[in-house]
This record gives C-alpha cells, structure tokens and sequence, in this order.
C-alpha cells in the first residue's frame, strides 16, 4: 500500500479527471496516481459518477459499468492485485446490468421481486460507503487538530512508555558492580540455602508487591552469594520478558527501578 | 518525584478542592478519571469533582491562555491550545508523527462506527482488502483484537482502543459525530 498521502480526495479526483490523455506514456503515469487516489473498488464508483454528474438513485447501469471496465482495463496492466477487489465490483455491476436488461422472471410470483430495482443493493453499498468515507475525513481533521494540542510531558518515570526503559545492558552493569563488590567481600561463605529461580521469582514479585516498586540494586544486595546474584538477575530478566515488571530509569546510568507493569485493560499484547 | 503516595486519610477541603484537582491535572501523565480524583481527594463526592472541573474548564476558557482542561478518552486532563502548536513543536523540536494513510483511516473509521468487527465484514464495506491497513492501526495501538466472532472460522474481531480515543480527542464513543450527520454530505 503506497503512503503518498492527499489532503483531499475529492479535489484530487477532480484535478485526475483533467489528467485523461491518450497519449500511453501520459496515460501510464497517470496510473500511478491513481491507485493512491481510489481507495477500493466503491471509491472509483463513486468517483466516475461525481464525474459524470450522475444521480446516485438512478444509475446509468450500461455507461457507468462501460467507464469502470475502461479504468479497470488499464489498471489491470500495471496492478493485477489491486484490480482484485476491482474485479468483483466489475462482476456485480455486469450482473445489474444483464438483470436490467432482462425482462422480469415470469415465475417469480412475490410483487417484490418484480418492483425491486437490481441497483438498489449496489446503491446502497455506495451511500454506506460514501458515509465511512466522510467519517475517515472527519477522524483526519480531527486527528490534526489532537496532534497540534500538547500535553504536559511525563515526569521522571514515564508509565505510559511500553518499552522497557532501562535496557538490559543497564541490568547487566548493576549485576556486576555488585558482583565485584561481592568477590572481594564473600570469601567466608558457606553456600547452604539452595534458593530455586521459582522462589527467587516469588521473592521479587513480593517485594515489588509492598510497595509497588523496588530498587533493583537493593535486591542484588540481598543476595548472598554468587549464584543467589545470578538468580537475582535471571529472575529480573525473566520478569521483564513475561511482561510484569517494567525497569525504569530515571536518568542515564541512573538507578533501576522495578515497576509492576499495570497492563492497560484494552490493549492486550499483539499477537497474543 | 519518589515521596510516598498520599494515603487515603487526607481529605481534601471544600476550599482546596478546586485548586487540588488543578494541581492533580498539573502533574497527570494521563486523563485522570473522575473516580480517580474522588480517591485521592479522600472519597469526595464524585458530583463535586465534576462540577469543580467543569468550573476550572471555564475559568481556563474564559481566561483565554495557553492552555484548556478537556475532558477526553474517560477522564481529564491539560492540553496546550492548538493555536500555539507551532512555537511548541519549535521548542520540542518534534515533527508532527507521521499520519495514518487515507486506507487506514477508512478503515479505523469503519471499526470506530461498526465494531466489533471482523476483518470480511470490514471489506464488505470498503470494497477492499484491509489487512495492511489494519496492521498498521494495529501497530499504532489505535485498534484492539475484540475476541473471535462466534461464526464460522471464529474471526478475529476488532474494536477501537483508549489510544484511538485519545488520538482523536474524543470524550468516549458516543463523543464521535453520527453516523447520521454524514448522510446529507453523502448526497452532495
């Protein structure tokens, strides 16, 4: 999908109208222009009866479908996928236009069938969708007007941020300070209390639990020993990636703080 | 910014209300809720806080400044008046984030109006396939999975989130026009 991005549609269909040569180079680049300017199907619909000045309640079956195959003609040559959704409008439209031209199925008995306009369904696709349309232009000046108010920018710690503030390099630098500190002080250390990463996991979530965040120094410096530090640290790594914690910082090579990520309720994780 | 949070026992005056709902606004990363402000404010009378705020939105309107109170996305919150959007971008230094193709906001305007909704539903009413289009708006967290649709195939359905809300200042989804209101443009 091209991301060449127009302010207004209407008035761009109406300049591509002007764009019409038979000269094939002309012709060719003016393609290009064109798929960013229909969005779909209904959009050249609706543009070729614009041009034509055609009332939208009494289509002229015959020359529209004619003006739609012509585009979808030289659309083809240059984007066979696009015109896949093309190509089903043009199915319907050829429909309409061979059910216009019969006379009305004489064993069909309900009055119904025999006074109901072939159009009307594709007519109201059409009103529907010029509504959504009208609601997408409503959405992008909105959005302009939103993106041009400013809001007070976070404080310190910013919750709204997703990402993982703190990078695990960050982590990784706190794990070793610490470990450095700790081989120079723990040579008298008699290894007895074999923590599991299940119990180190309970213990950090416990102490983020008391009061709502923690200082991820202060928890490697409860461990006492080597392998408890590298439980520490497995256990934070563990935690960041299942996405309960966040580690925050305030300022660069700052202090790591552990936050219990509030999930917002309506934004669950993609792809889960 | 590391003090203890304000436990409940501290209740706000009758006086203080409407000068600590500003200082709330003040420092809220995000639209504060009516709910919220009655909790910190130690259980005052939700009525009170809406009519407290009501009160500052016009007193800030009225003043004519820099700044308003809007109420958007389900709760409140301080914004920068769009009219001075240029000297603020100068002094961020930001460029206005990049915009949602027309696609995609066809798209977005198609769930905002017909959600839940699925993604062959979606192209019934476009004409066109959507689905880049719905992952970008997946991308920019403007739309949410809704669950599966009870149908054949379970489809994924999908609805607008509190980004899109916010994105487009809307106090909810009932602060969105009508769909009604685009019926005498579709005849011109």
């Amino acid at each position: 999908m091209r991301q060449h991005q127009k302010k207004n549609p209407t008035d761009s269909g109406s300049a591509l109208a002007d764009h019409f040569e038979p000269n094939e180079e002309a012709r060719r680049d003016d393609y290009q222009v064109r798929l960013d300017i229909f969005e779909g199907p209904l959009d050249l619909l609706l543009y070729l009866i614009k041009k034509e000045e055609i009332d939208i309640y009494d289509i002229p079956i015959a020359r529209i479908t004619e003006q739609y195959l012509d585009h979808l003609r030289l659309m083809e040559e240059l984007d066979i996928a696009v015109a896949g959704d093309f190509l089903v409008v043009a199915a319907t439209l050829i429909y309409i236009k061979s059910k216009m031209l019969l006379p009305p199925d004489p064993t069909l008995t309900g009055e119904m069938d025999l006074t109901e306009d072939p159009r009307a369904e594709l007519v109201e696709r059409l009103l529907e969708y010029q509504k959504f349309k009208s609601a997408a232009n409503m959405l992008y000046s909105r959005g302009e007007i939103e993106a041009a108010c400013y809001t007070r920018g976070a404080l310190e710690t910013d919750t709204n941020n997703p990402e993982v503030a703190a990078t695990v390099f960050d982590l990784l630098r706190v794990f070793r300070e610490i470990l450095e500190r700790q081989q120079s002080a723990a040579e008298m250390e008699i290894e007895r209390d074999e923590m599991t990463i299940g119990e180190k996991l309970a213990q950090i979530r416990a102490l983020i639990a008391q009061g709502g965040e923690i200082i991820v120094r202060e928890v490697f410096e409860l461990a006492g020993s080597k392998r408890d530090l590298i439980l520490t640290f497995l256990a934070f790594l563990e935690l960041v990636k299942e996405g309960e914690i966040l580690l925050i910082q305030q300022r660069l090579f700052g202090e790591i703080v552990a936050r219990k990520r509030i999930a917002p309720a309506e934004a669950p994780v993609l792809g889960s | 910014m590391q003090e203890a949070e304000p436990d409940g026992e501290i209740t706000a005056t009758r006086a203080e209300l409407k000068p600590a709902i500003e200082a709330l606004l003040f420092v809220a990363e995000e639209p504060l809720p009516v709910k919220q402000f009655c909790k910190v404010l130690g259980g005052v009378d939700e009525g009170e806080v809406t009519a407290a705020l009501a009160e500052l939105q016009n007193e800030y309107e009225e003043r004519g400044g820099g700044l308003d109170i809007r109420e958007i996305a389900g709760g409140w919150r301080f914004s920068t008046r769009a009219q001075f959007h240029e000297f603020v971008r100068k002094y961020l230094k930001t460029r206005p984030s990049a915009r949602l193709s027309l696609p995609a906001l066809e798209t977005l305007a198609v769930i905002a109006y017909k959600q839940p909704i699925t993604i062959p539903e979606i192209l019934e009413i476009r004409g066109v396939t959507s689905s880049s289009a719905i992952k970008t708006l997946l991308e920019r967290r403007l739309i949410v999975t809704k669950g599966r649709k009870e149908t054949v195939g379970r489809p994924m359905l999908y609805g607008t989130s509190k980004e899109f809300l916010i994105h487009f200042g809307l106090r909810d989804l009932s602060d969105l026009p009508s769909m009604e209101d685009f019926a005498d443009l579709a005849q011109g």
